[in-house]
């Protein structure tokens, strides 16, 4: 860093600079993870009490995680996951956002609700497992349901917190020029704290995205959980590592979304513009 | 649309000022019998306002902190509403905030995720009148001269330039009565300067009522034709001034300018110090 001159001309080179590292530092990571995926796939195919698990190596995955591709099965496995997903966060969404700006503009419903919402935000939504089976006919239900408990939270408390960021003379302002209730909130609130719903989204999504592969573990025969399920019972090691790899691309690919969302709601100006 | 525009932003050139924003009748403002004690205080903050506030009259509310000047502009404002005795404008008692008269806050408050020009269009999309939007704003832009910063972001702004955008935001209403609260407390001198001698100009250009609460004497005297000095604890009238001075001679450098400050300074410092019975000369 310190190693580029802050001349006028290198003011222009700095930023470009910059990202060519950022990609060449990204990519030293990606090569380091698969070293050391590659090395441990080495060291259990010369133990002889993990050999039958050398199938969990980079060689037989990609070889795997090619033939679900090509054969189209990856889109089989990650629709109906994605589709319970968006089903599950779009729930977790419509009640969360609308409560969220309940609690962080009534400071009354903020106390009453505080203790309550903590405490049901530190049980595990997978305890719910049983619970959501028996309250819902399908296992999709079932599913959706611990989704948008998972994912409910975050979205609720970034909404509140910055409904509570709000700069007050806004409303004022707002209001002494003439807003109603309605423009209050979709000329004001909202895209003041989009960006604050948009953090909350992503991290709901992260957690969603974890809770989602042990819920498809339920009666299911869709979806990436599903598949992982069956390639365990199969022993088809390889095939269960490639949907391990197809899990990982997608959750980075939704969260790389959301930054992208951020990124274009965020109004607030870097300091160093 | 636009017709001419301007680089500048200080004010410091003098534009051609060839409005097309028309004038608007002023308001009328009468307080009567006004006070106010807030919940769990000891005294009334303001007792026994009353006083009334020609069309198009500039006025100075004038006193120390705590005197409860905001709280009367508020009043005014119909923001909040006194404990006893009435605001009325025009001749109607206020109940609320209105479209025809704005307040102007020490903070421009403006929408750092809109542009310029969305923010001024604010009061008109509020009022449901957008199908003024597209001529009025411009309009508005160009009495602040802003003209050229319509599609910028706020944010790029400087703080004069903030505060002359929560202008022309004010403005585009048409309102009857601005109410000012400390507008430029938080400019540099020269910025300040200039918009205090810009305020006073659209104002009287437009005959537009406008009531404008400060602490600072030379304030007061350069955009004020009246002001009120607020005795404090409980807040009352203490001395009602006429500011008789000629457009020319308000600026800091005239010599009419320094004695009508002087004068004012002297009463204002009277009153701080608890002698509001000297009598008017």
């Amino acid at each position: 860093m310190t190693a580029i001159p802050d001349t006028p001309a290198g003011g222009f080179r700095l930023p470009r600079l910059g990202r060519l590292r950022g990609i060449a530092n990204a990519a030293l990571g990606i090569a380091a993870l698969m070293l050391l995926w590659w090395l441990g796939g080495l060291a259990v195919a010369n133990d002889p009490d993990m050999f039958a698990f050398a199938d969990f190596a980079p060689a037989p995955t990609l070889a795997a995680l090619q033939d679900i591709v090509t054969s189209g099965e990856v889109w089989q496995m990650s629709g109906p996951s994605l589709y319970r997903v968006g089903y599950g966060m779009g729930i977790a969404a419509a009640i969360g956002v609308p409560v969220g700006i309940a609690i962080g503009r009534i400071p009354f419903l903020r106390e009453i609700t505080n203790v309550p919402f903590q405490f049901l935000r530190m049980i595990s939504p997978l305890s719910w497992m049983p619970i959501a089976v028996m309250a819902y006919d399908t296992w999709d239900g079932a599913i959706v349901f611990l989704i948008a408990v998972a994912a409910i939270w975050p979205i609720l408390f970034s909404t509140a917190a910055g409904v509570r960021r709000i700069d007050p003379s806004w409303l004022k302002v707002a209001r002494n020029l003439g807003a109603n209730p309605f423009h209050m909130l979709f000329v004001v609130i909202l895209p003041a704290i989009a960006v604050d719903i948009l953090t909350g989204l992503r991290l709901a999504l992260g957690v969603a995205w974890v809770v989602l592969v042990p819920a498809e573990y339920l009666g299911v025969t869709s979806g990436l959980g599903y598949a992982i399920n069956d390639a365990r019972d199969t022993l088809d090691y390889s095939r269960l590592a490639a949907v391990v790899v197809v899990i990982g691309v997608i959750g980075f690919a939704l969260d790389w979304l959301c930054m992208l969302a951020i990124k274009k709601f965020n109004w607030v100006r870097d300091t160093a513009h | 649309m636009v017709v001419t525009r301007f680089k500048t932003e200080s004010g410091a050139t003098k534009k051609p000022k060839a409005p097309a924003v028309k004038p608007v009748r002023g308001a009328h403002v009468a307080v009567r019998g006004l006070s106010h004690t807030y919940r769990r205080a000891d005294g009334p903050v303001l007792q026994d306002l009353d006083f009334e506030i020609r069309q198009g009259e500039v006025v100075a509310l004038l006193g120390r902190s705590g005197c409860g000047k905001s709280t009367l502009l508020h009043m005014l404002a119909g923001l909040s509403h006194p404990s006893t005795g009435e605001v009325a404008i025009n001749g109607n008692e206020v109940r609320g905030p209105s479209p025809r008269w704005v307040m102007m806050f020490q903070a421009p408050s403006l929408y750092p995720w809109m542009t310029v020009a969305q923010n001024a269009a604010l009061g008109l999309k509020f009022a449901r009148r957008s199908r003024e939007i597209a001529t009025r704003v411009p309009d508005v832009l160009e009495l602040v001269d802003l003209a050229s910063f319509a599609g910028r972001n706020v944010q790029d702004l400087s703080g004069g330039q903030q505060q002359r955008v929560a202008l022309a935001r004010s403005l585009a209403t048409s309102p009857q009565m601005l109410l000012l609260d400390e507008p430029f407390s938080a400019l540099d001198a020269f910025t300040r300067r200039s918009l205090q001698r810009d305020v006073r100009d659209i104002a009287r250009t437009l005959g537009i009522t406008m009531v404008l609460v400060t602490h600072d004497v030379s304030e007061a005297v350069l955009m004020a034709d009246r002001v009120l000095v607020l005795d404090a604890n409980p807040g009352r009238v203490a001395h009602d001034v006429a500011i008789p001075l000629e457009d020319a001679a308000r600026s800091t450098g005239s010599e009419a300018f320094q004695r009508e400050q002087a004068r004012m300074m002297q009463l204002y410092t009277d009153v701080a110090h608890g002698d509001a019975t000297t009598p008017l000369t």
